[in-house]
């Protein structure tokens, strides 16, 4: 037998046969991840409606049903999209210029070694810092304004991300290193084709990291920074805690919490989409 | 040409150089594409230096397979690193006549995040060949590994052997004269590495390749070699050379093959047994 012939037989022998196409298989996936979810939301409204239905705190404490019919109204007739609108502005702002900051820093200390001395522990130290610490020295700098609030965010998003990559790029496998350089990649070509795409999911995992700081931080100085004709949902729950409206206050909660769940959902599915790409997700599992 | 009629030929035969493993002893051949001239490399320094390397002199002609046995500790990966550039002798010269080097690893060292043809064109692509040509090079050098077909698989979809030639796509890519190749079949199964076996043989022969080959597989040293040289252990050293003949195709299962192998492992054992005590 030819070697080609046994060569080629070899191939599909190993590489097994085709994946059947199964148009089921998609939609019965969607559910096994679905039903939980759902599941565990029915259970906690019904604790919340048990809750209310008890009378505990009954003056102030309202079940669900009063929380979600004020959420509708808000949606339908008030200002919750508007809301929503002036926060989201502020965190795309903050977190885009986080992600600049951090990339330029996290690429500057991988770089550099006595930059990584100088900063390198730094970084770490700032990301466990509290971010509402710095609310009032950047009212103090800035005013109470919508930069004193972009302040903030940038400081809580960007040091995870600047972490993220430089964990990347110190994580470049050292073989990988050999064989673009045996391949003549130098410099900033090393970079460009071989250093960063190596860091990238250590990269997006640090992004991820730094978008929930960031949301954090964003309410965090929302709270606090009162600006004039911006109204954001950290203001609309400083209104509700004056009104003691609680259903207000609870479905504002509830927006938070959505927005940040979705969010953290995005950048899950990206961080699979590209370890998978690599082959680095247990094909059982997906 | 069919596949059998180049598998028959000598394997990188070049005129003029069939005396080149004559007695020619460590100062080697005339036409050398690599010479090393009294190496040595010392890792550290002080008290916790480690030579890896003592006064290594050898010498591979132009179109010839040379391989490198050792037992482990014989400095033979830091051989081909200084070899490729990647790293400067302590003492002594490393010579390649201005020739291009490429390197193959035990694993495929493909970059994971491109495809098996992206892998291969950016090895086209740091060496500068203009993007109108890439692609056409790029099937070309899939077909020379029998990978027709797989460019847009991505490495973790493709077998262990299928990977290693992906690699070996991507050493030809360099344009190298010069292929140095460290222990690359040695995370194979045996079935796959006696094709690749013949397939490098026979890529070598289309490409008139010179080959230093490492490995700790004594009959594979034997059915590839055109020459193999022993190192010692802990430094590295010269300390024996078979020159094989080639008077037609090998097999890893022939009787030639594993007298030469039996001879080889002997002259290991020796040399192991001078660190047994």
């Amino acid at each position: 037998m030819a070697t080609d012939q046994a060569l080629l037989g070899l191939d599909n022998l190993e590489l097994g046969p085709a994946p059947r196409s199964d148009p089921g298989r998609l939609a019965r996936k969607g559910w096994a991840a679905v039903w939980p979810k759902l599941l565990a939301i029915a259970i906690v409204l019904a604790i919340w409606e048990l809750v209310a239905l008890s009378g505990w705190k009954q003056y102030v404490f309202k079940g669900p049903g009063p929380v979600f019919s004020n959420l509708w109204n808000d949606a339908l007739h008030g200002n919750l999209w508007s809301v929503i609108g002036v926060t989201l502005q502020s965190a795309v702002t903050g977190y885009a210029l986080a992600i600049l900051i951090g990339t330029v820093v996290g690429v500057l200390v991988a770089r550099i070694p006595p930059v990584r001395a100088a900063v390198g522990s730094i970084i770490t130290g700032l990301q466990t810092m509290p971010s509402i610490a710095w609310v009032p020295f950047a009212i103090i700098i800035f005013g109470e304004n919508a930069s004193a609030i972009l302040f903030v965010v940038v400081l809580g998003a960007a040091p995870s991300i600047a972490n993220g990559l430089i964990t990347g790029v110190d994580y470049t496998p050292p073989l990988l290193l050999r064989a673009g350089k045996t391949m003549g990649l130098r410099g900033f070509a090393l970079y460009r084709y071989l250093v960063l795409p190596a860091s990238l999911p250590a990269y997006v995992a640090g992004m991820k990291q730094g978008w929930a700081f960031a949301w954090r931080s964003l309410m965090a100085g929302e709270l606090v920074v009162q600006i004039i004709g911006q109204f954001s949902i950290g203001q609309q729950l400083n209104v509700d805690q004056s009104n003691q409206d609680f259903t207000g206050a609870t479905a504002m909660i509830i927006v938070i919490l959505v927005i940040g769940i979705v969010v953290d959902t995005l950048f899950t599915k990206l961080d699979q989409g590209i370890r998978k790409r690599r082959g680095l997700l247990d094909p059982a599992t997906t | 040409m069919s596949t059998t009629d180049r598998r028959t030929a000598p394997l990188g035969y070049v005129p003029g150089a069939s005396a080149r493993s004559e007695g020619s002893g460590p100062s080697g051949p005339d036409r050398a594409a690599v010479r090393l001239t009294d190496v040595t490399k010392v890792y550290g320094s002080g008290a916790r230096a480690v030579q890896a390397l003592d006064k290594v002199s050898l010498a591979v002609a132009d179109g010839e397979f040379v391989c490198l046995i050792g037992a482990s500790g014989c400095g033979k990966s830091t051989l081909l690193s200084l070899v490729a550039g990647l790293d400067s002798a302590t003492s002594g010269e490393v010579f390649t006549a201005g020739r291009r080097v490429s390197l193959m690893f035990q694993e495929p060292a493909l970059f994971p995040w491109l495809t098996a043809g992206r892998n291969v064109e950016l090895a086209l692509r740091a060496r500068g060949v203009p993007k109108a040509d890439r692609r056409e090079r790029t099937r070309e050098l899939l077909e020379t590994v029998r990978l027709t077909g797989f460019g847009d698989k991505r490495p973790h979809e493709l077998s262990g052997g299928m990977r290693q030639r992906v690699a070996m796509a991507r050493a030809l890519a360099q344009d190298a004269d010069v292929l140095l190749m460290d222990e690359p079949f040695g995370a194979l199964d045996a079935m796959t590495r006696d094709l690749l076996h013949d397939e490098l043989e026979r890529i070598c022969a289309e490409r008139t390749l010179t080959v230093l080959f490492v490995t700790h597989n004594v009959r594979e040293a034997a059915r590839l070699g055109d020459r193999v040289i022993v190192l010692s252990s802990r430094p590295g050293r010269v300390i024996d050379e078979v020159s094989l003949p080639r008077t037609g195709p090998r097999r890893i299962d022939s009787v030639e093959v594993a007298e030469v192998a039996g001879r080889l492992t002997d002259r290991l054992r020796e040399e192991m047994g001078r660190h047994g005590h």
